[in-house]
């Protein structure tokens, strides 16, 4: 009896039975019968899918993660970035500032050196005159304090440049937090995909879309992205460039 | 003095092993967490330990618990160099015996006085 096949069966022969004996109140009575136990199946399979899905969409409104995610965490997660870029500009400024104070200091050491250099050498061979060379000494004692004092500057500014790459560091632990947020995020939406009980559809993408992406910078290329289409640095660019007939 | 610095940044290593290098401690090494440092101290005789906190695998504050909790390597001096700048997090490391603790970013002055500061306490502790 618990084959439901086999029950329509039996019913099924016993409608027949009763069709070609005439007994019209048990056609009937089995027909009801038949009906009632098909209506009986489609309501317990109706039942299970509102069951599960009343138990989807309240699972989905106690998560109260996607309501942090979007209230707290992507708004966070910006205001992180652009302190990224706040920060890696803040150190490239440091940084050229730094060489750019650096470098006048350089230049003046090699032109008072080369040029005492020179005068040194006419000492050497011997072509300078007594009142020369006591003006060369003393040259060469003002070149030599102007040389520990420079030294000494371009030292200090060398070694803050050194700690201006300390950025590297703090942005990459932040930029770190908002990719594990982005994994977080992915993860629910798939979730939610799941629950919409729907196949991802991988289309192709909307070409005039992408253009207009292009169009509007994609920055710089992450290594591992993948992408072919992408030139792997000036020498690519030059190329590509004389190809064009540039 | 040997020093191991661990930070998971090589960046952040490079620099702090050249601020070491100006401040005289040319023997310096480096591991970049938890679990690569712990080993190298437990074998190698490290006189100094500066880490980072936050760093994938183990974690700064735990690899301090750990070099508190082996015997040989107990009374290792530990600085910490990280970003992590809670109050909660400081005593944290305060409590599980830190030996001086800086804040990212931080200048090279910095190093140098807290440095200094944790050798004088440990020759005035005798």
């Amino acid at each position: 009896m618990s084959d439901p096949k086999e029950l329509y069966l039996t019913q099924a022969r016993e409608l027949v039975e009763s069709l070609e004996s005439g007994n019209d109140a048990e056609v009937e009575r089995l027909l009801d019968h038949l009906g009632r136990r098909r209506e009986e199946h489609l309501f317990q399979e109706l039942g299970k899918m509102t069951r599960e899905l009343h138990e989807a969409l309240n699972n989905f409104q106690l998560d109260n993660r996607i309501t942090d995610i979007t209230e707290s965490d992507i708004p966070d997660a910006k205001e992180r970035l652009n302190y990224v870029i706040t920060m890696t500009e803040e150190a490239a400024h440091r940084t050229l500032g730094l060489v750019e104070e650096a470098l006048p200091i350089s230049d003046v050491l090699k032109d008072n050196a080369n040029r005492l250099h020179a005068q040194w050498m006419r000492f050497r061979s011997k072509d300078m005159s007594v009142e020369e060379f006591r003006e060369l000494s003393r040259e060469l004692d003002g070149f030599l304090n102007q040389t520990v004092g420079h030294a000494g500057d371009i030292n200090g500014k060398l070694n803050e440049v050194m700690m201006a790459q300390d950025y590297q560091d703090l942005t990459g632990q932040i930029i770190r937090r908002v990719i594990n947020l982005v994994q977080e995020v992915e993860d629910k939406l798939v979730g939610l995909i799941r629950i919409s009980g729907q196949e991802r559809l991988s289309r192709p993408a909307d070409e005039d879309a992408e253009k207009d992406r292009m169009m509007r910078g994609l920055g710089p290329q992450v290594p591992g992205g993948g992408s072919v289409d992408v030139v792997s640095g000036q020498d690519d660019v030059d190329d590509l460039l004389s190809s064009l007939g540039f | 003095m040997k020093i191991l610095i661990v930070d998971d940044f090589s960046t952040m290593r490079r620099i702090i092993k050249n601020l070491l290098r100006d401040l005289g401690f040319n023997n310096t090494h480096e591991a970049d967490d938890g679990n690569t440092g712990l080993p190298m101290l437990q074998s190698g005789n490290f006189d100094f330990l500066v880490t980072d906190w936050n760093m994938p695998g183990m974690s700064g504050i735990d690899l301090l618990k750990a070099v508190r909790a082996d015997t040989k390597l107990a009374d290792l001096p530990v600085l910490m160099v990280t970003a992590e700048s809670k109050r909660d997090q400081i005593i944290e490391a305060a409590q599980a015996g830190v030996n001086g603790y800086i804040v990212k970013p931080f200048t090279a002055a910095t190093l140098k006085e807290k440095i200094d500061k944790i050798f004088e306490r440990i020759a005035a502790a005798g």
